[in-house]
């Protein structure tokens, strides 16, 4: 092992801009366009996990709304019948109960590929889907479980302290943070060798497995880190909602997930996160504007997957790689 | 005894519907190879269809004449299915299976909400044509003469599209088709026209489906997403494509469906799902697919 590969440092200097131009963030807007950016890197976050199985292993997940609904429920149930009011411990159990989770289910769905994959997936999405709408006297049913503003690292919102300015910027703060580490480490795997073998799995199963990759075994490790990746992002979600419905395990949530790393290209590394916080707010600007937001929403993937099949990223790279060789033909 | 009689027919009532549309969304992957999500917005909009029918008519029309409006439902949903087909999905034939999956997710989308914008956001119901068709008493429970005709609707639809698929020379095109697309085409079957043709044949069975239930059910909003996942589970049990499989699949769905809503309520739903990943474990091509 020759130590963790680390990214050109012109990558580095532009992620550390970018982290910098974040953490300002909340002092040039205001609360509510932080909390909605704060929505679109709990969605990165999703995104970066699902990727990791579409991207780089090739499999179509139509179920991860189970692994942020477990996540998400996971949290809201500690809350509820443990009285655990840490956000710490919140990150804990919804990291702890997806990573269960998705083992299980894991295990299942990774002996098949292609559609079969995906049905098997969204099948098993719903039985909890299911089971969260119909067990009404433990899950809430179709109301759903309250989750009350945490505590960050043991201080709690100050009393007379409006929740809208807490969540703007501590709460904000602890979520970029996590959003950084999941990103570096995500950078970690898919450029570790444990990386390469799933792109090789990716582009070639046969011939992986004849170079001694243990085809199912990997797969099955991808899966449970997208699924805990995801259920991490439902932990840090629930909170900024305040509420966790059934709607968030339904396969309609998986498509979005779908919709928005296609969105911004399942092909790169950066694009799932683009994705993720440009759909973010695309979703908010169509549900404000009209009744319709599903249809304009559709009819965007629409366009998407008819005209720029590689994502906004794809798009991104190809007119960066076109501007560099210009000058030298 | 009789409440026995009245489950057997709330189940084969629910296989019937569930085989209309399961069917169609079958027939439609055995042939194309494509999983249409949108496969349920198609029966919605049938229903719909329907329904708008019935509603505009109502006061003009007696009310024995206005069964006569339910079929345009099918026929409407057939008409959009051969729109969409040469203008959507052709291109993707040839895309990896992602994209098949997306452009009909988002067609899923636009459709639900083409739904909403034509017909408000309210049911629409027919439930004159449940009522005027009155109702028999089996021991002590009265049970609705409509949901009989819906049975004998499905079984008829079962026994056409066996003839049609294994009895005419169009079947035999449509089955070439399926089990080896290069070489029917290379024999001088014009494939485009089949694809059309049985994706139109699909979306014309979920329409009925459609149609059918709307005298007892109406149209909601929401009620392709639900038929979808469904017909998810009976096409997984019976095997994506074989129509036999859909319609066995659309059996033990609604027995186990009708067992389930009257012994543990609560996990019914959990229970039919699981059965499809238990087959996709056991069996991944289904009771009747080809592996």
């Amino acid at each position: 092992m020759s130590g963790i590969p680390l990214p050109p440092s012109r990558v580095l200097g532009w992620a550390a801009l970018i982290v910098v131009a974040l953490m300002l963030l909340p002092w040039v807007v205001e609360p509510y366009q932080t909390t909605l950016f704060s929505y679109g890197l709990v969605m990165a976050i999703a995104a970066l996990g699902f990727n990791l199985l579409l991207g780089y292993t090739g499999l179509l997940s139509f179920g991860h709304s189970a692994y942020f609904g477990v996540g998400a429920y996971a949290v809201a149930m500690a809350v509820k019948y443990f009285k655990v009011t840490s956000f710490e411990l919140y990150v804990v159990v919804g990291i702890l109960a997806s990573a269960a989770i998705s083992a299980l289910f894991g295990f299942v769905c990774v002996r098949y590929t292609r559609i079969f994959f995906g049905i098997l997936t969204m099948a098993l999405s719903q039985v909890l889907w299911s089971l969260a709408f119909k067990f009404y006297h433990v899950t809430g049913g179709s109301d759903g479980l309250r989750v009350p503003t945490p505590s960050l690292l043991g201080t709690h919102i100050a009393a007379g302290e409006d929740k809208m300015t807490y969540l703007a910027h501590r709460y904000y703060y602890y979520v970029l943070a996590i959003f950084v580490v999941c990103t570096a480490l995500m950078w970690v795997i898919v450029h570790s060798p444990f990386g390469k073998a799933l792109q090789a799995i990716r582009d070639n199963e046969t011939r992986a497995e004849f170079v001694g990759v243990q085809v199912r075994h990997y797969r099955w490790v991808a899966f449970v880190v997208s699924g805990t990746y995801t259920g991490l992002a439902g932990a840090l979600w629930v909170p900024l909602n305040g509420l966790t419905t059934p709607d968030i395990l339904h396969w309609t949530f998986s498509g979005e997930i779908v919709f928005f790393t296609v969105l911004g290209g399942f092909g790169t590394f950066t694009g799932p996160i683009v994705g993720a916080i440009v759909f973010n707010y695309l979703k908010t600007f169509a549900v404000g504007y009209t009744v319709y937001w599903q249809g304009f929403l559709g009819i965007v993937l629409v366009t998407l997957v008819l005209a720029l099949p590689t994502g906004i990223m794809g798009m991104v790279g190809r007119l960066l790689q076109k501007r560099q060789k210009a000058p030298a033909a | 005894m009789d409440t026995l009689i009245v489950h057997v027919l709330t189940s084969l009532l629910y296989a019937s519907v569930l085989f209309l549309i399961a069917g169609g969304l079958s027939l439609i992957y055995g042939v194309m190879r494509i999983v249409n999500l949108a496969h349920g917005n198609l029966y919605a909009f049938g229903a719909y269809v329907s329904a708008w029918a019935v509603g505009v008519m109502a006061t003009r029309w007696p009310t024995g004449a206005l069964y006569a409006l339910l079929p345009l439902g099918a026929v409407a949903a057939a008409g959009l299915g051969a729109i969409l087909e040469p203008t959507l999905l052709r291109p993707f034939y040839r895309r990896a299976e992602e994209y098949q999956l997306l452009v009909t997710f988002g067609l899923l989308l636009i459709l639900d909400d083409l739904m909403r914008f034509l017909w408000g956001p309210y049911p629409l119901s027919a439930s004159q044509l449940y009522e005027t068709f009155g109702s028999l008493s089996i021991g002590e429970t009265i049970y609705p003469n409509y949901n009989l005709v819906v049975i004998a609707i499905g079984a008829l639809s079962a026994l056409g599209i066996w003839a049609f698929v294994y009895k005419t020379q169009f079947g035999v095109i449509l089955r070439a088709t399926s089990q080896n697309m290069r070489m029917a085409s290379a024999l001088g079957i014009n494939v485009n026209r089949v694809y059309v043709q049985a994706f139109t044949l699909g979306c014309f069975m979920a329409g009925l489906g459609g149609a059918i239930i709307v005298p007892s059910q109406g149209a909601v909003l929401g009620m392709g997403v639900d038929a979808l996942i469904m017909a998810f589970v009976v096409v997984v049990i019976g095997g994506l494509g074989s129509l036999e499989g859909a319609l066995v699949g659309a059996l033990l769905v609604g027995v186990v469906r009708e067992i389930g809503i009257t012994l543990f309520p609560e996990v019914e739903l959990a229970v039919l799902y699981l059965m499809a990943a238990v087959v996709l474990l056991i069996r991944p091509a289904g009771l009747f697919g080809r592996p």
